[in-house]
């Protein structure tokens, strides 16, 4: 096996024990990366002689005793992070050529536990999107097939990750975006529970749902990404201050005493037949492996997208005001006026999605409407939460499929936004709640694509995903099965 | 029609946005669309029930009142699309 194709555990012990080198490591990453980033079009900033630097950095630390859980592995990060040292566009022509002048928490942490980031890769504009088609600069490809979409919001991190472009990637998951592309790209993606990672530095697209979460190789490899990005952050005022516990000791071998619970309502009509064939026998093997399997009901699933897309948008259109021209960003340098200025910026600043998004959001907001819309919405986040509720009082997480079809081709469903939201339905109920939640890899379409299982638990329970995603990959024998790539 | 053409351009107006005549026509029915798919919350009785707009509760997150540094001036300016060394520089706001 060639070295780029080793899990971040694998490489991270083979630094450990010197048998490797991370300049050896990081050069081997950048020699995939030439190899085949012209199919997958993952990176829209790629830094290598800082990554050389840093890896080189990473050697001289490690011969000194120092470690880090991290030290010395090629990672990439969504390019909704801001970093000090690289451009920050959020895949918008608004923010093309903005280097923010700080860190966000999570690169700070990387950076501390030793993490050698070679750059930003590809994401629907301010992870709008559910394929990364809405990237301004370039579409990520699916490795596992020419033609067809990664997912999205986090394309660029679930295509690089399979296309063995780095070792692990930081993603953002606002309603599905890390846990979809996961599933599409035959990944592993969580979405930790909201205010278990910090958001400072992440760009805001809705700030009740924002999280930001591993995408990785195996579960291993994301339970030691959490490791390193979990805990408090008093630069983010919805962060939760709650000890971290060691995620790597959550893989358990067998299932006995957890009981899981599957919701009618996420096997319900469009749901692929091979996708919920796979599901299912992913089921019976954590079934195998001692869980007990009990049915639960989630009533109120029906109405997720609905409440997702008035109040996403809603708090999207607040969000995205400060993008004005004024401070940085995009400005139309034509404009006369300073109200023309604005307006023109906007215009020329942002896509159709986003534009589309913000007049939801100021018409869901707007005198007259907000009861009907942004009000509705928000009593009935409050039901879908009360689902979840009495569904964890009868079970310790839930399993479904992530997303409803295996990946499908680009340019499909760009012309159609309803049908495109419709295909986040299993995924945006964990964010409304807050829970956290993992897609899995747990088997393949007879078209040779990945298909995923999702698992969600309550509130901080992480390790409970982590168990049962670590015995179903040993059981269904999909994770270490690579695209074939030049 | 959940939404008018006049109705997607005053909101349009409001979030300072332009949209060429074939953005807003289309605009109008892809949000048409979406308002009449949304609309099926209507079916929901939420009499009495309270509203979630936050999924953690959390309160009020005090620090203590200390000064500390802030962004350098330089550094805030760093991405200004116009700035005089000091300032960032806009159109002019009244005529």
């Amino acid at each position: 096996m060639e070295i780029y194709s080793l899990t971040l555990t694998q490489a991270r012990e083979k630094l450990a024990r010197g048998e490797i080198t991370s300049l050896r490591l990081t050069e081997a990453v950048l020699f995939r990366i030439n190899q085949v980033e012209d199919r997958i079009r993952a990176y829209l900033h790629l830094d290598r002689e800082g990554a050389l630097a840093r890896a080189e950095e990473a050697d001289r630390l490690r011969e000194q005793g120092r470690a880090g859980d991290l030290l010395g592995i090629p990672l990439s990060v969504k390019d909704v992070l801001c970093t000090r040292t690289m451009p920050t566009t959020c895949g918008s022509r608004m923010l093309e050529n903005f280097t923010p002048p700080y860190d966000a928490t999570v690169i700070e942490r990387l950076n501390q536990a030793g993490a050698v980031i070679l750059g930003k890769v590809a994401m629907d504009e301010f992870a709008m999107g559910s394929t990364s088609e809405n990237c301004a600069f370039q579409v990520p490809v699916n490795p596992w097939k020419e033609g067809y979409v990664t997912g999205g919001s986090s394309g660029g991190s679930a295509a690089a990750v399979a296309a063995d472009e780095c070792f692990a990637s930081l993603g953002s998951d606002t309603g599905g975006s890390i846990r979809q592309p996961a599933s599409l790209c035959g990944i592993v993606g969580m979405k930790p529970t909201y205010g278990r990672v910090s958001r400072y530095g992440l760009v805001a697209f809705a700030s009740s749902l924002d999280q930001v979460g591993p995408m990785t190789r195996d579960v291993a490899d994301c339970a030691l990404m959490m490791n390193v990005i979990a805990g408090y952050d008093h630069r983010d005022s919805t962060s939760i201050n709650r000890e971290v516990p060691d995620y790597t000791r959550a893989l358990v071998d067998g299932m006995e005493g957890i009981r899981i619970g599957i919701p009618a309502e996420y096997f319900g009509d469009g749901l692929d037949p091979e996708v919920e064939r796979s599901v299912r026998r992913g089921i019976d093997m954590l079934r195998e492996a001692g869980a007990e399997v009990v049915e639960v009901s989630l009533p109120h699933t029906r109405y997720c997208v609905a409440v997702y897309y008035l109040i996403a948008p809603a708090e999207a259109s607040s969000n995205l005001a400060r993008y004005d021209g004024v401070r940085y960003g995009f400005r139309d340098q034509d404009a006369r006026t300073l109200i023309d200025m604005y307006r023109a910026s906007r215009s020329r600043g942002f896509g159709d999605e986003v534009k589309r998004r913000i007049l939801i959001g100021t018409y869901a907001l707007s005198a007259g409407y907000y009861d009907a819309y942004y009000k509705k919405a928000s009593q009935v986040r409050t039901l879908i939460t009360d689902d979840f509720r009495q569904a964890f009082a009868r079970c310790d997480l839930l399993v479904s499929p992530v997303c409803p079809t295996p990946a499908w081709k680009i340019g499909e469903k760009s012309d159609d936004p309803l049908a495109m939201y419709l295909s986040d339905i299993l995924t945006i109920s964990a964010n409304l709640a807050g829970i956290p939640a993992i897609s899995v890899p747990c088997g393949f379409s007879s078209d040779g694509l990945p298909i995923g299982m999702q698992m969600q638990a309550a509130h901080f329970n992480e390790e409970v995903l982590l168990r049962a995603a670590h015995n179903l990959e040993q059981r269904a024998g999909v994770v270490g099965t690579k695209p074939e790539l030049a | 029609m959940k939404i008018t053409r006049e109705e997607v351009e005053h909101v349009a107006r409001l979030a300072r946005l332009d949209l060429t005549p074939e953005e807003a026509e289309r605009m109008t029915g892809q949000l048409d669309t979406i308002l009449n798919y949304v609309a099926k919350l209507d079916e929901v009785d939420t009499t009495g029930v309270g509203e979630t707009t936050h999924s953690q509760r959390v309160t009020n997150a005090f620090r203590e009142d200390e000064v500390r540094p802030s962004l350098a001036r330089e550094k805030a300016l760093a991405n200004a699309p116009a700035d005089n060394g000091e300032a960032f520089v806009v159109p002019k706001i009244i005529s």
